[in-house]
Protein backbone atom coordinates (compact mmCIF):
# COMPACT_ATOMS: atom_id res chain seq x y z
CA UNK A 1 0.00 0.00 0.00
CA UNK A 2 1.16 3.55 -0.72
CA UNK A 3 2.69 5.21 2.35
CA UNK A 4 0.14 8.02 2.30
CA UNK A 5 -2.66 5.46 2.70
CA UNK A 6 -1.23 3.68 5.74
CA UNK A 7 -2.80 4.13 9.16
CA UNK A 8 -1.07 6.32 11.73
CA UNK A 9 -0.35 3.27 13.91
CA UNK A 10 1.37 1.36 11.13
CA UNK A 11 3.36 4.45 10.04
CA UNK A 12 4.39 5.00 13.64
CA UNK A 13 5.82 1.50 13.88
CA UNK A 14 7.50 1.80 10.48
CA UNK A 15 9.22 4.95 11.75
CA UNK A 16 10.27 3.30 14.99
CA UNK A 17 11.61 0.25 13.16
CA UNK A 18 13.46 2.51 10.73
CA UNK A 19 11.64 1.03 7.74
CA UNK A 20 10.89 4.58 6.58
CA UNK A 21 12.00 8.06 7.57
CA UNK A 22 9.67 10.88 8.55
CA UNK A 23 11.12 12.84 5.64
CA UNK A 24 10.08 10.15 3.14
CA UNK A 25 6.60 10.00 4.61
CA UNK A 26 6.15 13.77 4.73
CA UNK A 27 7.34 14.11 1.16
CA UNK A 28 4.96 11.36 0.10
CA UNK A 29 2.04 13.19 1.72
CA UNK A 30 3.13 16.50 0.17
CA UNK A 31 3.30 14.91 -3.30
CA UNK A 32 -0.11 13.43 -2.68
CA UNK A 33 -1.43 16.89 -1.82
CA UNK A 34 0.15 18.27 -4.99
CA UNK A 35 -1.45 15.49 -7.02
CA UNK A 36 -4.95 15.60 -5.51
CA UNK A 37 -5.61 19.03 -4.04
CA UNK A 38 -6.74 20.66 -7.30
CA UNK A 39 -9.48 18.10 -7.57
CA UNK A 40 -10.31 17.42 -3.90
CA UNK A 41 -9.80 20.84 -2.30
CA UNK A 42 -9.51 19.62 1.29
CA UNK A 43 -7.13 22.32 2.52
CA UNK A 44 -7.48 26.05 3.05
CA UNK A 45 -3.85 26.45 4.16
CA UNK A 46 -1.01 23.99 3.57
CA UNK A 47 1.95 24.26 5.97
CA UNK A 48 4.60 22.26 4.07
CA UNK A 49 7.58 23.90 5.77
CA UNK A 50 6.16 23.12 9.17
CA UNK A 51 5.64 19.44 8.32
CA UNK A 52 9.12 19.11 6.80
CA UNK A 53 10.69 20.78 9.82
CA UNK A 54 8.84 18.34 12.10
CA UNK A 55 10.04 15.43 9.93
CA UNK A 56 13.63 16.57 10.28
CA UNK A 57 13.39 16.75 14.08
CA UNK A 58 11.67 13.38 14.22
CA UNK A 59 14.34 11.72 12.09
CA UNK A 60 17.06 13.23 14.28
CA UNK A 61 15.40 11.83 17.38
CA UNK A 62 15.08 8.38 15.83
CA UNK A 63 18.72 8.48 14.71
CA UNK A 64 19.76 9.27 18.29
CA UNK A 65 17.74 6.30 19.49
CA UNK A 66 15.18 8.45 21.35
CA UNK A 67 11.56 7.37 21.80
CA UNK A 68 9.00 9.09 19.59
CA UNK A 69 5.37 9.80 20.40
CA UNK A 70 2.44 8.39 18.43
CA UNK A 71 1.93 11.41 16.17
CA UNK A 72 5.54 12.50 15.69
CA UNK A 73 6.41 12.74 12.03
CA UNK A 74 2.86 11.91 10.87
CA UNK A 75 1.45 14.90 8.91
CA UNK A 76 -2.09 15.70 10.02
CA UNK A 77 -4.64 18.40 9.29
CA UNK A 78 -6.75 20.53 11.59
CA UNK A 79 -10.18 21.93 10.79
CA UNK A 80 -9.98 25.64 10.17
CA UNK A 81 -12.12 26.57 13.18
CA UNK A 82 -9.50 25.37 15.69
CA UNK A 83 -7.04 28.12 16.61
CA UNK A 84 -3.43 27.57 15.60
CA UNK A 85 -1.10 30.31 16.81
CA UNK A 86 0.57 32.05 13.88
CA UNK A 87 -1.35 29.99 11.28
CA UNK A 88 -4.42 31.55 9.67
CA UNK A 89 -7.72 30.27 11.06
CA UNK A 90 -10.60 31.44 8.87
CA UNK A 91 -13.57 29.22 9.75
CA UNK A 92 -13.99 29.21 5.96
CA UNK A 93 -15.52 32.68 6.36
CA UNK A 94 -14.69 35.97 4.66
CA UNK A 95 -15.15 37.68 8.00
CA UNK A 96 -12.02 35.90 9.33
CA UNK A 97 -10.13 35.94 6.02
CA UNK A 98 -6.93 37.31 7.54
CA UNK A 99 -7.34 36.13 11.13
CA UNK A 100 -4.10 34.80 12.61
CA UNK A 101 -4.78 33.55 16.14
CA UNK A 102 -2.48 34.96 18.82
CA UNK A 103 -2.91 31.74 20.85
CA UNK A 104 -3.40 28.01 20.44
CA UNK A 105 -6.51 26.00 21.17
CA UNK A 106 -5.94 23.64 24.11
CA UNK A 107 -6.05 20.62 21.77
CA UNK A 108 -3.30 22.22 19.69
CA UNK A 109 -1.21 22.84 22.83
CA UNK A 110 -1.67 19.18 23.72
CA UNK A 111 -0.64 18.12 20.22
CA UNK A 112 2.41 20.39 20.39
CA UNK A 113 3.29 18.72 23.66
CA UNK A 114 3.68 15.44 21.76
CA UNK A 115 5.51 17.08 18.80
CA UNK A 116 2.73 16.67 16.26
CA UNK A 117 3.22 17.54 12.62
CA UNK A 118 0.82 20.12 11.19
CA UNK A 119 0.21 19.63 7.47
CA UNK A 120 -2.37 22.39 7.21
CA UNK A 121 -5.83 23.76 7.94
CA UNK A 122 -8.86 22.06 6.50
CA UNK A 123 -11.91 23.28 4.62
CA UNK A 124 -15.35 23.26 6.25
CA UNK A 125 -18.79 24.81 6.03
CA UNK A 126 -18.53 28.44 7.11
CA UNK A 127 -18.50 28.51 10.93
CA UNK A 128 -19.28 24.76 10.86
CA UNK A 129 -22.83 25.43 9.65
CA UNK A 130 -23.76 22.84 7.08
CA UNK A 131 -23.55 19.21 6.15
CA UNK A 132 -21.76 19.30 2.79
CA UNK A 133 -18.85 21.80 3.00
CA UNK A 134 -20.62 23.67 0.18
CA UNK A 135 -21.01 26.62 2.55
CA UNK A 136 -17.27 27.35 2.60
CA UNK A 137 -16.64 30.91 1.43
CA UNK A 138 -13.48 29.74 -0.34
CA UNK A 139 -13.89 26.47 -2.18
CA UNK A 140 -15.78 23.26 -2.69
CA UNK A 141 -14.33 20.07 -1.27
CA UNK A 142 -15.08 16.99 -3.36
CA UNK A 143 -15.71 13.50 -2.09
CA UNK A 144 -12.60 11.44 -2.96
CA UNK A 145 -14.81 8.42 -3.78
CA UNK A 146 -16.85 10.35 -6.35
CA UNK A 147 -15.84 13.86 -7.24
CA UNK A 148 -19.36 14.85 -8.25
CA UNK A 149 -20.42 14.33 -4.66
CA UNK A 150 -19.95 16.23 -1.42
CA UNK A 151 -17.62 14.95 1.31
CA UNK A 152 -20.26 15.75 3.91
CA UNK A 153 -19.83 18.46 6.48
CA UNK A 154 -19.11 20.52 8.23
CA UNK A 155 -15.71 18.78 8.71
CA UNK A 156 -15.59 17.94 4.97
CA UNK A 157 -11.90 18.77 4.58
CA UNK A 158 -11.01 16.70 7.65
CA UNK A 159 -12.73 13.59 6.24
CA UNK A 160 -11.75 14.10 2.58
CA UNK A 161 -8.05 14.60 3.39
CA UNK A 162 -7.84 11.39 5.42
CA UNK A 163 -9.73 9.44 2.73
CA UNK A 164 -7.69 10.92 -0.14
CA UNK A 165 -4.31 10.31 1.50
CA UNK A 166 -3.49 14.00 1.81
CA UNK A 167 -3.39 13.82 5.64
CA UNK A 168 -2.59 10.82 7.85
CA UNK A 169 -5.13 11.95 10.45
CA UNK A 170 -7.16 15.05 11.21
CA UNK A 171 -9.17 16.85 13.85
CA UNK A 172 -12.71 18.00 13.20
CA UNK A 173 -15.49 19.45 15.29
CA UNK A 174 -19.01 18.11 15.74
CA UNK A 175 -22.03 20.20 16.77
CA UNK A 176 -24.80 18.18 15.10
CA UNK A 177 -22.92 15.45 13.23
CA UNK A 178 -20.08 17.40 11.66
CA UNK A 179 -17.42 14.75 12.39
CA UNK A 180 -19.53 11.60 12.04
CA UNK A 181 -21.47 12.39 8.85
CA UNK A 182 -18.42 13.37 6.72
CA UNK A 183 -16.55 10.34 8.13
CA UNK A 184 -19.47 8.22 6.96
CA UNK A 185 -19.54 9.88 3.50
CA UNK A 186 -15.77 9.49 3.04
CA UNK A 187 -15.33 5.95 4.42
CA UNK A 188 -13.21 6.87 7.46
CA UNK A 189 -13.62 6.76 11.24
CA UNK A 190 -14.96 9.84 13.05
CA UNK A 191 -15.44 10.13 16.80
CA UNK A 192 -17.48 12.76 18.62
CA UNK A 193 -16.53 12.59 22.28
CA UNK A 194 -18.92 13.17 25.16
CA UNK A 195 -19.66 16.86 25.68
CA UNK A 196 -16.92 18.01 28.05
CA UNK A 197 -14.42 15.21 27.33
CA UNK A 198 -12.23 17.41 25.09
CA UNK A 199 -11.57 21.08 25.83
CA UNK A 200 -13.33 23.57 23.56
CA UNK A 201 -10.91 26.38 24.39
CA UNK A 202 -9.74 27.83 21.09
CA UNK A 203 -12.46 26.13 19.06
CA UNK A 204 -14.29 29.01 17.40
CA UNK A 205 -17.72 28.83 18.99
CA UNK A 206 -20.77 27.88 16.93
CA UNK A 207 -23.20 26.38 19.48
CA UNK A 208 -21.36 26.19 22.77
CA UNK A 209 -23.61 23.66 24.50
CA UNK A 210 -23.19 21.18 21.64
CA UNK A 211 -19.70 21.68 20.13
CA UNK A 212 -16.99 19.04 20.61
CA UNK A 213 -13.62 18.43 18.94
CA UNK A 214 -12.73 14.89 17.87
CA UNK A 215 -10.47 12.80 15.63
CA UNK A 216 -11.01 11.68 12.02
CA UNK A 217 -8.82 8.69 11.18
CA UNK A 218 -8.35 5.63 8.95
CA UNK A 219 -9.16 3.19 11.71
CA UNK A 220 -10.36 2.87 15.29
CA UNK A 221 -6.84 2.29 16.67
CA UNK A 222 -5.76 5.71 15.39
CA UNK A 223 -8.86 7.33 16.89
CA UNK A 224 -8.13 5.79 20.31
CA UNK A 225 -4.52 6.96 20.21
CA UNK A 226 -5.51 10.53 19.33
CA UNK A 227 -8.18 10.56 22.04
CA UNK A 228 -5.42 9.71 24.53
CA UNK A 229 -3.68 12.93 23.49
CA UNK A 230 -6.58 15.39 23.27
CA UNK A 231 -8.99 14.34 26.04
CA UNK A 232 -9.01 15.81 29.52
CA UNK A 233 -9.98 18.58 31.87
CA UNK A 234 -8.86 22.11 31.07
CA UNK A 235 -8.88 25.14 33.33
CA UNK A 236 -9.65 27.26 30.25
CA UNK A 237 -12.93 25.39 29.59
CA UNK A 238 -15.12 25.26 32.65
CA UNK A 239 -17.48 22.83 30.89
CA UNK A 240 -14.72 20.24 30.52
CA UNK A 241 -15.12 17.11 32.63
CA UNK A 242 -12.92 16.42 35.63
CA UNK A 243 -13.29 12.67 35.26
CA UNK A 244 -9.93 10.96 34.76
CA UNK A 245 -9.07 10.03 31.18
CA UNK A 246 -8.60 6.29 30.69
CA UNK A 247 -6.08 4.79 28.28
CA UNK A 248 -8.35 4.33 25.27
CA UNK A 249 -5.95 1.92 23.58
CA UNK A 250 -6.85 -0.59 26.32
CA UNK A 251 -10.29 -0.73 24.69
CA UNK A 252 -8.84 -2.01 21.43
CA UNK A 253 -10.00 -5.51 22.23
CA UNK A 254 -11.87 -7.77 19.87
CA UNK A 255 -14.48 -8.93 22.31
CA UNK A 256 -18.15 -8.00 22.33
CA UNK A 257 -19.49 -11.14 23.99
CA UNK A 258 -22.50 -10.23 26.07
CA UNK A 259 -22.47 -6.60 24.89
CA UNK A 260 -26.03 -5.32 24.76
CA UNK A 261 -26.73 -3.38 21.58
CA UNK A 262 -29.87 -1.28 21.28
CA UNK A 263 -31.55 -0.71 17.91
CA UNK A 264 -33.95 2.23 18.14
CA UNK A 265 -37.06 1.57 16.08
CA UNK A 266 -37.54 5.29 15.37
CA UNK A 267 -34.25 5.37 13.44
CA UNK A 268 -35.04 2.41 11.24
CA UNK A 269 -38.08 4.13 9.81
CA UNK A 270 -39.04 6.19 6.77
CA UNK A 271 -36.44 8.07 4.82
CA UNK A 272 -33.57 5.65 5.20
CA UNK A 273 -31.96 4.56 1.95
CA UNK A 274 -32.37 0.83 1.31
CA UNK A 275 -28.68 0.20 0.69
CA UNK A 276 -27.79 2.04 3.90
CA UNK A 277 -30.36 0.05 5.84
CA UNK A 278 -29.09 -3.28 4.48
CA UNK A 279 -25.47 -2.44 5.29
CA UNK A 280 -26.30 -1.33 8.83
CA UNK A 281 -28.53 -4.33 9.50
CA UNK A 282 -25.77 -6.63 8.22
CA UNK A 283 -23.29 -4.91 10.56
CA UNK A 284 -25.61 -5.42 13.51
CA UNK A 285 -26.07 -9.08 12.52
CA UNK A 286 -22.30 -9.43 12.48
CA UNK A 287 -22.24 -8.30 16.14
CA UNK A 288 -24.76 -11.01 16.93
CA UNK A 289 -22.43 -13.56 15.35
CA UNK A 290 -19.65 -12.24 17.58
CA UNK A 291 -21.74 -12.92 20.67
CA UNK A 292 -23.42 -9.60 21.32
CA UNK A 293 -27.07 -9.34 22.24
CA UNK A 294 -29.36 -7.23 20.06
CA UNK A 295 -32.22 -5.45 21.83
CA UNK A 296 -35.05 -3.47 20.23
CA UNK A 297 -35.41 -0.13 21.97
CA UNK A 298 -37.37 3.06 21.60
CA UNK A 299 -36.17 6.68 21.65
CA UNK A 300 -39.67 8.17 21.45
CA UNK A 301 -38.74 11.85 21.06
CA UNK A 302 -36.48 11.30 18.03
CA UNK A 303 -38.87 13.02 15.64
CA UNK A 304 -38.55 16.28 17.57
CA UNK A 305 -34.76 16.33 17.52
CA UNK A 306 -34.32 18.31 14.30
CA UNK A 307 -36.69 21.04 15.49
CA UNK A 308 -35.07 21.22 18.89
CA UNK A 309 -31.57 21.30 17.42
CA UNK A 310 -32.32 23.84 14.70
CA UNK A 311 -33.68 26.24 17.32
CA UNK A 312 -31.01 25.73 19.99
CA UNK A 313 -27.96 25.71 17.71
CA UNK A 314 -28.96 28.86 15.74
CA UNK A 315 -29.91 30.65 18.99
CA UNK A 316 -26.46 29.96 20.42
CA UNK A 317 -24.88 30.84 17.08
CA UNK A 318 -26.72 34.16 16.89
CA UNK A 319 -25.28 35.01 20.30
CA UNK A 320 -21.77 33.69 19.64
CA UNK A 321 -21.47 35.41 16.28
CA UNK A 322 -22.33 38.82 17.71
CA UNK A 323 -18.59 39.19 18.30
CA UNK A 324 -17.98 39.69 14.57
CA UNK A 325 -18.55 43.41 14.56
CA UNK A 326 -15.58 44.74 12.60
CA UNK A 327 -13.94 46.19 15.71
CA UNK A 328 -11.45 43.99 17.53
CA UNK A 329 -10.60 41.41 14.89
CA UNK A 330 -11.79 40.14 11.54
CA UNK A 331 -12.86 42.04 8.48
CA UNK A 332 -14.34 45.55 8.57
CA UNK A 333 -16.50 47.33 6.04
CA UNK A 334 -16.68 51.02 6.91
CA UNK A 335 -19.86 52.89 7.68
CA UNK A 336 -20.80 56.39 8.67
CA UNK A 337 -21.36 55.42 12.29
CA UNK A 338 -20.62 52.43 14.50
CA UNK A 339 -23.94 50.66 13.87
CA UNK A 340 -23.68 50.96 10.11
CA UNK A 341 -20.04 49.82 10.29
CA UNK A 342 -21.16 46.67 12.09
CA UNK A 343 -24.13 46.10 9.80
CA UNK A 344 -22.07 46.66 6.65
CA UNK A 345 -19.33 44.34 7.86
CA UNK A 346 -21.68 41.50 8.76
CA UNK A 347 -23.85 41.90 5.67
CA UNK A 348 -20.87 41.82 3.31
CA UNK A 349 -18.78 39.15 5.05
CA UNK A 350 -21.14 36.46 6.34
CA UNK A 351 -22.37 33.85 3.87
CA UNK A 352 -26.01 32.96 3.23
CA UNK A 353 -26.30 30.00 5.61
CA UNK A 354 -24.62 31.85 8.48
CA UNK A 355 -27.04 34.75 8.01
CA UNK A 356 -29.97 32.33 7.84
CA UNK A 357 -29.00 30.71 11.15
CA UNK A 358 -28.39 34.05 12.85
CA UNK A 359 -31.86 35.12 11.72
CA UNK A 360 -33.51 31.88 12.91
CA UNK A 361 -31.66 32.16 16.21
CA UNK A 362 -32.59 35.74 16.86
CA UNK A 363 -36.18 35.00 15.88
CA UNK A 364 -36.33 32.16 18.43
CA UNK A 365 -34.75 34.37 21.09
CA UNK A 366 -36.74 37.53 20.45
CA UNK A 367 -39.46 38.89 22.68
CA UNK A 368 -42.75 37.16 22.03
CA UNK A 369 -41.22 34.02 20.55
CA UNK A 370 -38.73 33.04 23.27
CA UNK A 371 -41.10 30.78 25.23
CA UNK A 372 -42.73 29.21 22.18
CA UNK A 373 -39.48 28.37 20.44
CA UNK A 374 -36.23 28.63 22.38
CA UNK A 375 -37.49 27.60 25.82
CA UNK A 376 -39.69 24.91 24.30
CA UNK A 377 -36.68 23.53 22.39
CA UNK A 378 -34.67 23.36 25.64
CA UNK A 379 -37.46 21.42 27.34
CA UNK A 380 -37.71 19.01 24.43
CA UNK A 381 -33.95 18.63 24.70
CA UNK A 382 -34.48 17.33 28.24
CA UNK A 383 -36.94 14.73 26.93
CA UNK A 384 -34.51 13.62 24.21
CA UNK A 385 -31.77 13.29 26.80
CA UNK A 386 -34.09 11.27 29.06
CA UNK A 387 -34.79 8.91 26.13
CA UNK A 388 -31.08 8.06 26.09
CA UNK A 389 -30.78 7.77 29.87
CA UNK A 390 -33.72 5.37 29.86
CA UNK A 391 -32.33 3.32 26.94
CA UNK A 392 -28.89 3.00 28.55
CA UNK A 393 -30.49 1.32 31.57
CA UNK A 394 -30.97 -1.77 29.40
CA UNK A 395 -28.26 -1.54 26.72
CA UNK A 396 -24.53 -0.74 26.62
CA UNK A 397 -24.45 0.92 23.21
CA UNK A 398 -26.96 2.03 20.58
CA UNK A 399 -26.40 1.38 16.88
CA UNK A 400 -27.88 3.32 13.97
CA UNK A 401 -26.83 4.47 10.53
CA UNK A 402 -24.72 7.64 10.70
CA UNK A 403 -26.67 9.29 7.86
CA UNK A 404 -29.88 8.33 6.02
CA UNK A 405 -28.06 8.14 2.66
CA UNK A 406 -24.56 7.85 1.24
CA UNK A 407 -22.90 11.04 -0.06
CA UNK A 408 -25.24 13.18 -2.14
CA UNK A 409 -24.37 15.18 -5.25
CA UNK A 410 -22.92 18.66 -5.16
CA UNK A 411 -25.83 21.10 -5.54
CA UNK A 412 -28.43 18.42 -4.75
CA UNK A 413 -29.52 19.88 -1.39
CA UNK A 414 -30.42 23.44 -2.29
CA UNK A 415 -33.39 23.59 0.05
CA UNK A 416 -32.01 24.38 3.54
CA UNK A 417 -34.75 22.47 5.38
CA UNK A 418 -34.12 19.36 3.27
CA UNK A 419 -30.46 19.49 4.28
CA UNK A 420 -31.35 19.98 7.96
CA UNK A 421 -33.51 16.85 7.87
CA UNK A 422 -30.46 14.83 6.78
CA UNK A 423 -29.07 15.29 10.30
CA UNK A 424 -31.78 13.20 11.92
CA UNK A 425 -29.47 10.41 13.18
CA UNK A 426 -26.68 12.64 14.45
CA UNK A 427 -28.24 15.69 16.18
CA UNK A 428 -29.94 13.75 19.02
CA UNK A 429 -26.49 12.59 20.15
CA UNK A 430 -25.27 16.18 20.53
CA UNK A 431 -28.48 17.24 22.27
CA UNK A 432 -28.00 14.38 24.75
CA UNK A 433 -24.27 15.12 25.05
CA UNK A 434 -23.31 11.45 24.66
CA UNK A 435 -20.39 10.11 22.60
CA UNK A 436 -20.75 8.65 19.11
CA UNK A 437 -18.44 7.11 16.55
CA UNK A 438 -18.95 6.45 12.84
CA UNK A 439 -17.16 3.44 11.36
CA UNK A 440 -17.28 2.24 7.74
CA UNK A 441 -19.73 -0.64 7.30
CA UNK A 442 -19.93 -1.16 3.57
CA UNK A 443 -20.40 0.45 0.19
CA UNK A 444 -23.32 1.16 -2.09
CA UNK A 445 -23.47 -0.32 -5.59
CA UNK A 446 -22.01 2.98 -6.78
CA UNK A 447 -18.98 2.41 -4.54
CA UNK A 448 -19.93 5.07 -1.98
CA UNK A 449 -19.04 4.43 1.67
CA UNK A 450 -21.71 3.79 4.32
CA UNK A 451 -21.21 4.50 8.03
CA UNK A 452 -22.41 2.70 11.16
CA UNK A 453 -22.96 4.98 14.15
CA UNK A 454 -22.27 3.58 17.63
CA UNK A 455 -23.55 5.67 20.53
CA UNK A 456 -22.41 5.26 24.13
CA UNK A 457 -23.18 6.35 27.68
CA UNK A 458 -21.83 9.73 28.81
CA UNK A 459 -18.03 9.57 29.23
CA UNK A 460 -17.97 5.96 28.13
CA UNK A 461 -15.91 6.33 24.96
CA UNK A 462 -14.21 3.08 25.95
CA UNK A 463 -17.21 0.90 25.13
CA UNK A 464 -17.91 2.49 21.74
CA UNK A 465 -14.21 2.20 20.86
CA UNK A 466 -14.25 -1.48 21.82
CA UNK A 467 -17.43 -2.13 19.84
CA UNK A 468 -16.13 -0.24 16.81
CA UNK A 469 -12.77 -2.02 16.98
CA UNK A 470 -14.33 -5.49 17.20
CA UNK A 471 -16.42 -4.82 14.10
CA UNK A 472 -13.52 -3.33 12.22
CA UNK A 473 -11.36 -6.39 12.92
CA UNK A 474 -14.12 -8.76 11.88
CA UNK A 475 -14.58 -6.97 8.54
CA UNK A 476 -12.18 -5.42 6.07
CA UNK A 477 -13.91 -2.19 5.10
CA UNK A 478 -11.14 -0.13 6.61
CA UNK A 479 -8.60 -1.66 4.23
CA UNK A 480 -10.37 -0.33 1.19
CA UNK A 481 -8.82 2.83 -0.24
CA UNK A 482 -9.90 5.43 -2.76
CA UNK A 483 -9.01 4.40 -6.31
CA UNK A 484 -8.17 0.78 -5.60
CA UNK A 485 -9.50 -2.54 -4.51
CA UNK A 486 -7.59 -2.48 -1.27
CA UNK B 1 -46.38 30.87 13.82
CA UNK B 2 -46.38 32.84 10.60
CA UNK B 3 -43.14 34.70 9.92
CA UNK B 4 -44.04 38.03 8.30
CA UNK B 5 -41.94 40.45 6.26
CA UNK B 6 -42.18 42.81 9.21
CA UNK B 7 -40.62 40.12 11.44
CA UNK B 8 -37.81 39.71 8.95
CA UNK B 9 -36.92 43.40 9.04
CA UNK B 10 -37.09 43.47 12.83
CA UNK B 11 -34.89 40.36 13.20
CA UNK B 12 -32.42 41.62 10.58
CA UNK B 13 -32.03 44.86 12.54
CA UNK B 14 -31.46 42.92 15.77
CA UNK B 15 -28.92 40.77 13.94
CA UNK B 16 -27.12 43.79 12.46
CA UNK B 17 -27.77 42.49 8.98
CA UNK B 18 -29.15 44.41 6.04
CA UNK B 19 -31.64 42.64 3.82
CA UNK B 20 -31.87 44.01 0.30
CA UNK B 21 -35.40 44.95 -0.82
CA UNK B 22 -35.43 42.18 -3.44
CA UNK B 23 -34.35 39.56 -0.86
CA UNK B 24 -37.08 40.32 1.67
CA UNK B 25 -39.71 38.06 0.21
CA UNK B 26 -37.28 35.22 -0.27
CA UNK B 27 -36.12 35.45 3.33
CA UNK B 28 -39.67 35.63 4.61
CA UNK B 29 -40.75 32.52 2.69
CA UNK B 30 -37.68 30.54 3.63
CA UNK B 31 -37.76 31.37 7.32
CA UNK B 32 -41.49 30.83 7.44
CA UNK B 33 -41.03 27.36 5.99
CA UNK B 34 -38.30 26.50 8.52
CA UNK B 35 -40.12 27.98 11.52
CA UNK B 36 -43.37 26.26 10.49
CA UNK B 37 -41.52 22.95 10.60
CA UNK B 38 -40.46 23.76 14.19
CA UNK B 39 -44.12 24.10 15.13
CA UNK B 40 -44.30 20.30 15.60
CA UNK B 41 -42.80 21.02 19.03
CA UNK B 42 -46.17 22.48 20.03
CA UNK B 43 -47.50 18.93 20.18
CA UNK B 44 -45.00 17.80 22.84
CA UNK B 45 -46.18 17.80 26.44
CA UNK B 46 -43.49 19.67 28.35
CA UNK B 47 -45.54 20.39 31.45
CA UNK B 48 -43.15 20.11 34.43
CA UNK B 49 -40.17 19.40 32.17
CA UNK B 50 -37.17 21.55 33.07
CA UNK B 51 -35.15 23.09 30.24
CA UNK B 52 -31.66 21.68 29.56
CA UNK B 53 -28.95 24.17 28.77
CA UNK B 54 -26.02 21.79 29.09
CA UNK B 55 -26.25 18.08 28.52
CA UNK B 56 -24.11 16.99 31.43
CA UNK B 57 -24.68 18.08 35.02
CA UNK B 58 -22.64 21.26 35.49
CA UNK B 59 -21.53 22.99 38.64
CA UNK B 60 -19.87 26.31 39.20
CA UNK B 61 -16.17 26.04 38.61
CA UNK B 62 -14.07 28.21 40.89
CA UNK B 63 -10.39 28.99 40.87
CA UNK B 64 -8.08 31.11 42.97
CA UNK B 65 -8.05 34.76 41.99
CA UNK B 66 -4.40 34.89 41.06
CA UNK B 67 -2.98 37.34 38.55
CA UNK B 68 -1.39 35.61 35.58
CA UNK B 69 0.25 36.76 32.38
CA UNK B 70 -2.19 37.87 29.74
CA UNK B 71 -1.85 38.39 26.03
CA UNK B 72 0.45 41.31 25.38
CA UNK B 73 -1.17 44.37 23.92
CA UNK B 74 0.52 44.26 20.55
CA UNK B 75 -0.55 40.67 19.99
CA UNK B 76 -4.08 41.39 21.20
CA UNK B 77 -4.35 44.21 18.68
CA UNK B 78 -2.64 42.31 15.87
CA UNK B 79 -5.89 41.29 14.15
CA UNK B 80 -7.74 44.59 14.59
CA UNK B 81 -8.95 46.34 11.45
CA UNK B 82 -7.90 49.73 12.81
CA UNK B 83 -5.65 50.63 15.73
CA UNK B 84 -4.42 53.91 17.15
CA UNK B 85 -2.10 54.51 20.12
CA UNK B 86 -2.57 50.97 21.38
CA UNK B 87 -6.38 51.05 21.16
CA UNK B 88 -9.04 49.68 18.84
CA UNK B 89 -10.33 52.50 16.67
CA UNK B 90 -13.98 52.94 15.70
CA UNK B 91 -16.01 55.81 14.23
CA UNK B 92 -17.13 58.46 16.71
CA UNK B 93 -19.80 57.06 19.03
CA UNK B 94 -20.70 60.17 21.07
CA UNK B 95 -21.98 63.39 19.56
CA UNK B 96 -19.83 66.48 20.01
CA UNK B 97 -21.34 68.75 22.62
Amino acid sequence: MELYFETAASLHSMLKNKKITAKELTEAVISRIDATENEIGAYLTVTKENALENAKKTDEKIAKGEEIGFLEGLPGGIKDNICTKGVKTTCASKILENFVPPYNATVVEKLLGVNYSLMGKLNMDEFAMGGSTENSAYKLTKNPWDKERVPGGSSGGAAASVAAGSAVWSLGSDTGGSIRQPASFCGVVGLKPTYGRVSRYGLVAYASSLDQIGPVTRDVTDAANIMNIIAGNDAMDSTSSKKAVPDYTKSLVKDVKGLKIGCPKEYFADGMDKEVENAVRAAIASYKDMGAEIVDISLPHTKYAISSYYLIAPAEAATNLQRYDGVSYGARVDGEDIVSLMTNTRTAKFGAEVKRRIMIGNYALSAGYYDAYYLKALKVRTLIQQDFTEAFKSVDVIMTPTAPTAAFKIGEMEDPLKLYLQDIYTVPINLAGVPGISVPCGFTQNNLPIGLQIIGRPLDEETIIRAAYAYEQENNWKDKRVGGEN
Amino acid sequence: MKVTEEDILHIAALSRLKIAKEEEKNYQEELDKIISYMDILEGVDTENVPPTTYALPMENVFREDEPKDSLDRELALSNAPEVEDGYFKVPRVLEES
